[in-house]
């Protein structure tokens, strides 16, 4: 059976995107020195000039959200801390059709995921952590009620917005002030959120936004007038950064890279985990570092899963974002792609199977059918190296035992999937897992009131939850 | 009394709980406080940290896996172990140190109740550490902590079984493993620990330490890919960067404290797992 689809875009008359951007410093618009085109990922369309921030660009940014934290910021009571952040929270739902439109155009996500998954979940971050801002008494065995101070924040692109948001509100509810710097490919959204401080009359300096490249990011980590630098990011960036701050007073939270394990169990219900397998692999095109990127599958169900896999991914409605039927995207961008290449092409030639789902990719833009491996052992790189795509190597076992051993052998320990109907046994490998995150019977869930974050390799701390604050709280027990 | 001559103690490293000598050949004169020689320490090398953390390694996942009541026991039974040779331990830290007999046995008492203390939070910390999770959805999420894996400890200098005790028990304490130096300048003190542990039903392997020089062992134990964290306490700060620097490898989770009995000393080497599972029929 073949389901035609008429085409469903998403207007984009609601965005108006500058043709050149500054830097958002002490509530004022400053203009960079240097700039960088940013391009619709689907389609090659220069979208805006963005600054490229120098390191006086980010000087003048710590130095405005220095004075705001002396001046400003950590004279207001918590109470009125969270009223700025409830009035975020709002402004972002208000303005929640724009930024979904803007984040799609930017990222190249579907449409579906940044209105559904994104935007909502942004705002939600907001006003959770709004409510902490007068209780931080209470945040903990042995926590603080004292900010670091000035926090740098470096971000990822793969969800621009979200992750903007995991890091500004948790360091605005704990009262630290925020130099951010959005990742080079995506920057729309967070200078959009710029906008939406301005209208939430926040005190100027208190959040600066920084656009540049990693020369940029740079800056901010070893900028002296930083308390604590967050970052999310890749394992190698990550390490480059612990490297940089280890001779300081600085403090440091990391979310890296991940390889997670989905494991299949021989009794779980086959089309539920079907379902499950695609989400955990295929959300957002698989640029998610929690991705169930290799799927560890009991031998006894392995045909019978493959088969409907296969099925599944056949269905799989791969183009514009816009459109509100697709599922999976365009690839972030051109480098991205060409990383996906190269490490399938090693899947290759390493001898494992590969498998693409039957589908047109558009001729303009960055795009990458979603494809399998099968055959694959704990050896190949596309079983080891994080992929970011929409790549998905499949491993089998027959004990659960085996499947422990195979999940945990990674350097990495941020997600891993349980598919089975025996509550003994998820609680079982559920302790077993090496993992921050472990869904059971589900997979790739986000909440505020959710600490999400590595073990081993995959970083330091936790973003959300109670567990999340005490990253911004000085010399605070988790 | 004429002519009996001291029956002296031999001072070896404890791992996988034997006392073997250091695979190096190696050891280093322990002298009091006036200079006077009381024994000849081990030295250990890498090659000893390294089988140290082979056998934390191999022991950890059964002791995480020992029920936290079992776990406060056996750290109780410690406590039990060390105040009936409190003597014993009082006279090794004077000699050592040079600080009085009263003093000595302070050391001594104050190790003892500290051991007490944490042996408490076994099945206690978890359930203040730990929540539930209210998610908007149909799902049950919850987080607990757990034990982090191997955890390497440089103990301080000064307070050479106090210093070592509380670095150890809160490492121990949650299932970790542990994989020690014991203080360069007065290491008896925890060598002899090591007996007072062989006889209190910790499994072997669970704690193991080493005597030797801060300055040759610290840089090994941040470089080792099988530790997963490490407590620098002991060593001076200024060396702090540098150990932090090496341990970035394999993003090591490095941590010193200044307050000896704070439930944060357990946490530090504590993960944090959040669980999903859907709600429905």
């Amino acid at each position: 059976m073949n389901f035609e689809y008429a085409a469903a875009p998403e207007s984009r008359s609601v965005v108006k995107i500058d043709p050149i951007y500054g830097h958002f410093i002490n509530g004022k618009w400053v203009k960079g020195s240097a700039h960088f085109n940013s391009i619709n990922p689907a389609t090659e369309e220069v979208l805006s000039s963005i600054a490229l921030g120098s390191s006086a660009d980010v000087d003048a940014a710590v130095k405005a959200a220095r004075n705001a934290f002396d001046k400003s910021w950590s004279k207001l009571s918590g109470r009125e801390r969270g009223k700025y952040l409830f009035r975020i929270a709002r402004i972002m739902q208000e303005r929640a059709r724009e930024f979904a439109v803007l984040e799609t155009l930017d990222n190249g996500k579907p449409i579906r995921e940044s209105r559904d998954v994104d935007v909502p979940l942004s705002a939600a971050h907001f006003f959770y952590h709004a409510g902490w801002a007068d209780k931080l008494e209470y945040a903990g065995v042995e926590t603080t009620t004292a900010p670091h101070g000035v926090v740098g924040q470096i971000i990822p692109w793969n969800f621009p917005l979200l992750m903007l948001a995991w890091k500004v509100a948790p360091a605005l509810a704990t009262g630290n002030t925020v130099v951010l710097k959005p990742a080079e490919t995506t920057s729309l959204t967070a200078l959009l959120f710029a906008q939406v401080c301005q209208q939430a009359g926040l005190p100027d300096g208190v959040v600066n936004i920084v656009t540049g490249d990693g020369t940029t990011g740079s800056a901010i980590v070893n900028h002296p007038g930083i308390d604590k630098i967050a970052f999310t990011g890749s394992t190698e960036v990550g390490k480059l950064i612990a490297r940089a701050v280890s001779p300081t007073n600085k403090s440091l939270t990391l979310e890296l890279g991940g390889k997670g394990a989905n494991i299949v169990f021989g009794d779980a219900a086959i089309d539920e985990t079907v379902e499950g397998i695609v989400n955990g692999i295929f959300f957002n095109q698989g640029h998610v570092c929690c991705a169930g990127s290799r799927l560890i599958l009991q031998e006894s169900i392995a045909d019978e899963v493959l088969e409907k896999l296969k099925r599944r991914m056949d269905k799989i409605r791969v183009g514009d974002p816009l459109d509100k039927n697709t599922d999976l995207g365009a690839i972030n961008s051109a480098e991205q792609l060409a990383k996906i290449r190269e490490l399938t092409a090693a899947g290759e030639a390493e001898g494992a199977g590969r498998w693409s789902a039957n589908c047109a990719l558009p001729e303009n833009g960055f795009w990458f059918a979603p494809t399998i491996f099968t055959g694959v052992t704990q050896a190949h790189r596309i079983a080891r190296e994080e992929i970011f795509g929409p790549v998905l190597s499949i491993l089998t076992f027959r004990t659960p035992a085996e499947a422990i051993e195979k999940a945990n052998n990674t350097p990495f320990g941020l997600s891993a999937g349980i598919w089975s109907e025996k509550g003994s046994n998820i609680l079982w490998a559920t302790q077993q897992l090496r993992a921050g995150v472990i869904w059971a019977n589900t997979f790739n869930k986000f909440d505020p009131a959710s600490p999400f974050g590595g073990y081993k390799e995959s970083g330091w701390g936790r973003e959300g939850g109670r567990h999340g604050l005490s990253a911004y709280l000085k010399g605070s027990a988790k | 009394m004429s002519g009996r001559l001291e029956v002296m103690k031999t001072y070896k490293l404890y791992i996988n709980g034997a006392f073997p000598r250091t695979e190096s050949g190696r050891s280093y004169e322990i002298t009091s406080n006036k200079g006077e020689f009381l024994a000849n320490a081990c030295l250990a090398s890498r090659k000893d940290l390294r089988d140290a953390v082979v056998a934390a390694r191999s022991a950890q996942p059964g002791w995480a896996k020992a029920t936290a009541f079992n776990r406060g026991q056996i750290m109780y039974r410690i406590a039990e172990m060390l105040e009936g040779r409190s003597d014993q331990f009082a006279q090794e830290i004077s000699l050592q140190t040079g600080a009085t007999a009263k003093e000595s046995l302070q050391e001594v008492i104050d190790s003892v109740d500290l051991l007490v203390w944490y042996a408490g939070w076994s099945d206690k910390l978890p359930s203040l550490a730990g929540s539930t999770n209210p998610v908007s959805g149909p799902f049950y999420n919850f987080t607990v902590p757990e034990a982090l894996g191997v955890v390497g400890a440089i103990a301080p200098i000064d307070k050479p079984l106090l210093g070592f005790v509380a670095a150890v028990a809160p490492i121990l304490v949650s299932g970790n493993t542990a994989v020690t130096l014991a203080s360069s300048s007065a290491p008896l003190s925890a060598i002899s620990f090591a007996e007072v542990v062989a006889t209190s039903d910790l499994p072997h392997g669970v704690l193991n330490i080493l005597s030797g020089q801060q300055v040759e062992l610290a840089p090994w134990f941040a470089s080792h890919m099988d530790i997963d964290a490490l407590d620098i306490s002991g060593l001076p700060i200024d060396q702090h960067g540098a150990i932090k620097e090496a341990g970035v490898e394999n993003l090591k989770r490095i941590s010193s404290f200044t307050k000896r009995n704070e439930p944060g000393r357990i946490l530090a080497f504590m993960e944090a797992k959040t669980v999903w599972h859907p709600i429905g029929n």
